[in-house]
């Protein structure tokens, strides 16, 4: 039926579009459960698809440049984290600059590549269940990516809520002064928490340039990685909400385009605006529903150990 | 060694020798010894600031010495970090807690542990804690939830999980109800006869007198003398801390009490879900001429009583808050100031001074709105200047410079100066929150008789304070507040410690006869 096919492809194409989002949140909701608030999501995103796609252009190898594309994440988180951890400066500042500097850099290592196009990561294909009517693209017809994202959430929601290191990472978040007086080396950890966000960061990229739109284009995350941020206060800071939230807004920054193919006279520019527009609305019933109440409690606020 | 033979008794278990530690020009550790042994319980007493706080953060690892040692069952022994100490069997109650607040008991014993333990088998061994000590604890509770007391003992068996060989408690009195801190000697008393050593900070001659082996003094920084608190008067201990004779406020002869000034009626407050946040039913009246003390343990609602009198928290019953006969219940903190109330939070730095302001510019913060210092508009420099001066001659407000940023004063001069600051408005009515809380004892004294004499020209002062001593000494009628609720005034020359006590539990009767439930 054409009906069902329509249907099946557009869901498919909901859930494409909620795994960048999905990726980029997981890793800043690491980062946040460990207390440091990194807003240079969007650039470690963008450098993750420069580098991801330049590199998997170059060696023709989709597995090397999404690790190069992860690679590139963390050396940018990296960078935040030196500033923000190590040299206590304002989280928020050294965020905003790590976004403009990643912003500037994608452009430069991609220049030479705009207008190129890459033959994208191969969705999976299960004789049968692939072919389902409705739900079998969705679930059965994607690229890697999707499945490695959901695995990470599974990972990432076991590690927090089962695990000594996942204790020690939301001790660390809640109150680092008492986490150091435990002997808990407080920095090492956010360290690594970011750098983690900065690896989920590039790995969003690479979905983006490799997979999703396999092509370069110098704004090519268009904001995605702000969307990620909010996400993150959208779900308590809990693994599962933040799982619901991603492919809701998924949901709308697709269903946006298809009411702009249906022709019904609302202007495409507020249409394209649908997903930030319901990313505002989100966080302001959330805070009217006091909802928010999970941040951790160091969030933002950088650790000097006294002497 | 000059300073007693003490610390060269080989037994020592731990050991400091000579410790110094400065702070930019504060020498907040001056050659400071203290020598820890085996089975016994050692005081270290002090007043705020004699630098109690920094020698256990340097025997724990927390700070480092600039100079000299840690023995360690006599030999030197440095510890790099808090991991470290208590590696050695080193345990530490802090004064304010170590404790995550959104995550459970279990989950903050397993964070002072090292290696994985399942949460399971932990919460087994608490409960085993727990009967061998007499520590009520209930692993699954989130500690956000607690009690300070319960807190406290969450803090005590995480360290005892440890099995530690050196357990310090800082000030672990300051924030119990008698009845807790009985329990807490006992425990103590447990640990010690089990061979532990145990150092006991306070600034509590009495309990100190009574639990303590030994007492190290120390005061501005410097060692003073090690003492038998059993052989010493409490007298002669607040001689060593203090340095000179400690003032008693002055009783001052019985006058006729005023017109109501204050009062709360049927006050409630729905509280944001936080432990401590809501009032339930609060009564109360005050005249001019007395002052009503509120006695409790902290977080029982005390903050937001004092903010929902000074105007800063909406009351939803405008008729709940009456200041001198006028409806006040809906008024912000301005427009009860220029009913003649003065209000004094609890937090001195952030609170009721902004830190990074000029004190004269902070004088500014509770006066615009008297007409005098803030004419159209514009701020009169000089009338400021002169009122800025009145409250530092008046109050013995002592600083560097000529007008330095309020984060330089002491506390105890920051509290004189918050406190002159409205008691020079000339208020009908003053609601103090912890007059001297981490005040040292001059200071303190000079704080109580003025409020004092100001009640006896004719001022309404309400104190709350969690110094029942302090109540007691200087305040007429004193009322308990427990969960959000508050009990009738007594007359002080009508109740009791004993009796107050078992109110702060929770036993809503602070009178002294009354009964009390199980």
């Amino acid at each position: 039926m054409l009906d069902a096919a329509i249907i099946g492809a557009v869901l498919a194409s909901i859930v494409a579009a909620a795994t960048t989002l999905l990726l980029a949140s997981l890793g800043e909701l690491v980062a946040e459960r460990a207390g440091t608030l990194n807003l240079g999501v969007e650039g470690m995103m963008i450098v993750g698809a420069a580098v991801g796609y330049v590199t998997a252009y170059g060696s023709g190898s989709l597995l090397l440049g999404t690790l190069a594309a992860v690679l590139a994440g963390m050396a940018l988180s990296l960078v935040f984290a030196v500033l923000a951890i190590w040299l206590a400066t304002n989280q928020v500042a050294s965020g905003l600059a790590t976004t403009i500097l990643g912003l500037g850099l994608a452009g430069l290592i991609g220049a030479s590549f705009v207008g190129t196009q890459l033959e994208g990561a191969p969705p999976l294909h299960i004789a049968g269940l692939t072919d389902l009517p409705i739900l079998g693209k969705a679930l059965f017809g994607q690229d890697a990516f999707v499945y490695v994202s959901l695995l990470l959430l599974a990972a990432v929601a076991y590690t927090l809520t089962r695990t000594r290191i996942g204790l020690v990472l939301r001790a660390v978040g809640e109150n680092h002064a008492a986490a150091h007086a435990l002997g808990h080396p407080v920095r090492g950890i956010r360290t690594l928490a970011v750098m983690f966000g900065g690896a989920c960061a590039g790995l969003a990229g690479a979905h983006l340039s490799l997979a999703y739109t396999p092509f370069w284009a110098a704004d090519m995350t268009a904001g995605r990685g702000w969307i990620a941020l909010a996400l993150v206060v959208f779900s308590a800071w809990r693994p599962l909400w933040l799982l619901a939230g991603a492919y809701l807004f998924g949901a709308v920054s697709i269903l946006q385009l298809h009411v702009q193919g249906f022709g019904l006279g609302i202007p495409s520019q507020l249409l394209s605006a649908l997903p930030y527009l319901a990313t505002i609305i989100a966080l302001v019933v959330i805070s009217a529903l006091k909802h928010g109440r999970g941040a951790p409690a160091s969030l933002g606020v950088p650790f000097v150990p006294d002497r | 060694m000059g300073m007693g033979d003490a610390q060269d008794t080989p037994d020592a278990l731990l050991e400091a020798v000579k410790l110094t530690k400065r702070f930019g020009s504060l020498v907040a550790n001056d050659h400071v010894s203290l020598a820890i042994r085996a089975g016994e319980t050692h005081a270290l007493l002090g007043e705020n600031g004699a630098g109690k706080s920094t020698l256990v953060k340097m025997m724990c690892g927390l700070l480092q010495a600039d100079s000299g040692e840690l023995l360690y069952e006599g030999a030197p022994i440095v510890f790099p970090d808090p991991a470290s100490s208590r590696a050695k069997g080193i345990g530490v109650v802090f004064q304010h807690f170590a404790l995550f607040d959104a995550l459970t008991v279990v989950e903050n014993v397993a964070l002072g542990l090292p290696g994985h333990q399942p949460l399971a088998v932990l919460a087994a061994r608490i409960d085993d804690c727990v009967r061998r000590y007499g520590l009520g604890v209930e692993p699954y509770r989130r500690v956000g939830e607690l009690s300070v007391g319960e807190r406290q003992r969450v803090e005590i068996v995480r360290c005892l999980l440890g099995d530690p060989r050196v357990l310090i408690l800082d000030e672990p009195t300051s924030v119990l109800t008698p009845d807790e801190s009985e329990n807490l000697f006992r425990t103590v008393d447990l640990l010690t006869n089990e061979g532990r050593a145990v150092l006991f900070i306070s600034h509590k001659l009495d309990e100190v007198r009574r639990l303590c082996h030994r007492a190290t003094v120390l005061r501005g920084g410097k060692f003073i003398a090690e003492v038998d608190p059993k052989q010493e008067s409490s007298a002669s201990l607040a001689r060593l801390m203090v340095g000179a004779e400690v003032p008693r406020t002055p009783r001052i002869a019985a006058h006729a009490l005023g017109e109501p000034r204050l009062l709360a009626r049927h006050l409630s407050v729905a509280g944001d879900g936080s432990r401590g946040s809501a009032l339930h039913d609060i009564n109360i009246e005050v005249r001019a001429g007395e002052i009503v003390g509120i006695a409790g343990v902290a977080g029982n609602g005390q903050t937001t009583l004092f903010d929902a009198l000074s105007g800063e928290t909406q009351v939803a019953d405008h008729e709940s808050i009456v200041i001198d006969k006028v409806v006040a219940g809906g008024f912000g903190p301005t427009e009860r100031r220029a009913l003649g109330a003065g209000f004094v939070p609890e937090e001195r730095l952030g609170h009721a001074a902004a830190p990074d302001m000029r004190l004269s510019d902070n004088v500014l913060l509770t006066t615009h709105g008297d007409g005098h210092i803030v004419k159209a508009g514009l701020i009169r420099r000089a009338t400021l200047f002169s009122r800025f001066q009145q409250i530092v001659k008046g109050f013995d407000v002592r600083f560097g410079g000529k007008d330095p940023k309020a984060r330089r004063l002491s506390g105890g001069n920051l509290q004189k100066f918050v406190i002159g600051r409205e008691v020079l408005r000339d208020p009908v009515l003053i609601v103090v929150d912890q007059p001297t809380w981490g005040v040292d004892a001059a200071a303190a004294a000079f704080i109580r008789t003025t409020l004092r004499e100001r009640a006896a020209q004719g001022c309404a002062v309400l104190v709350i304070s969690q110094d029942l001593d302090e109540l007691l000494e200087f305040a007429d009628r004193i009322a308990v507040m427990s969960e959000g609720r508050l009990t009738a005034p007594v007359p002080v020359a009508e109740t009791s410690r004993e009796a107050i006590g078992l109110a702060m539990g929770g036993s809503h009767s602070a009178g002294g006869e009354g009964h009390h439930a199980a």
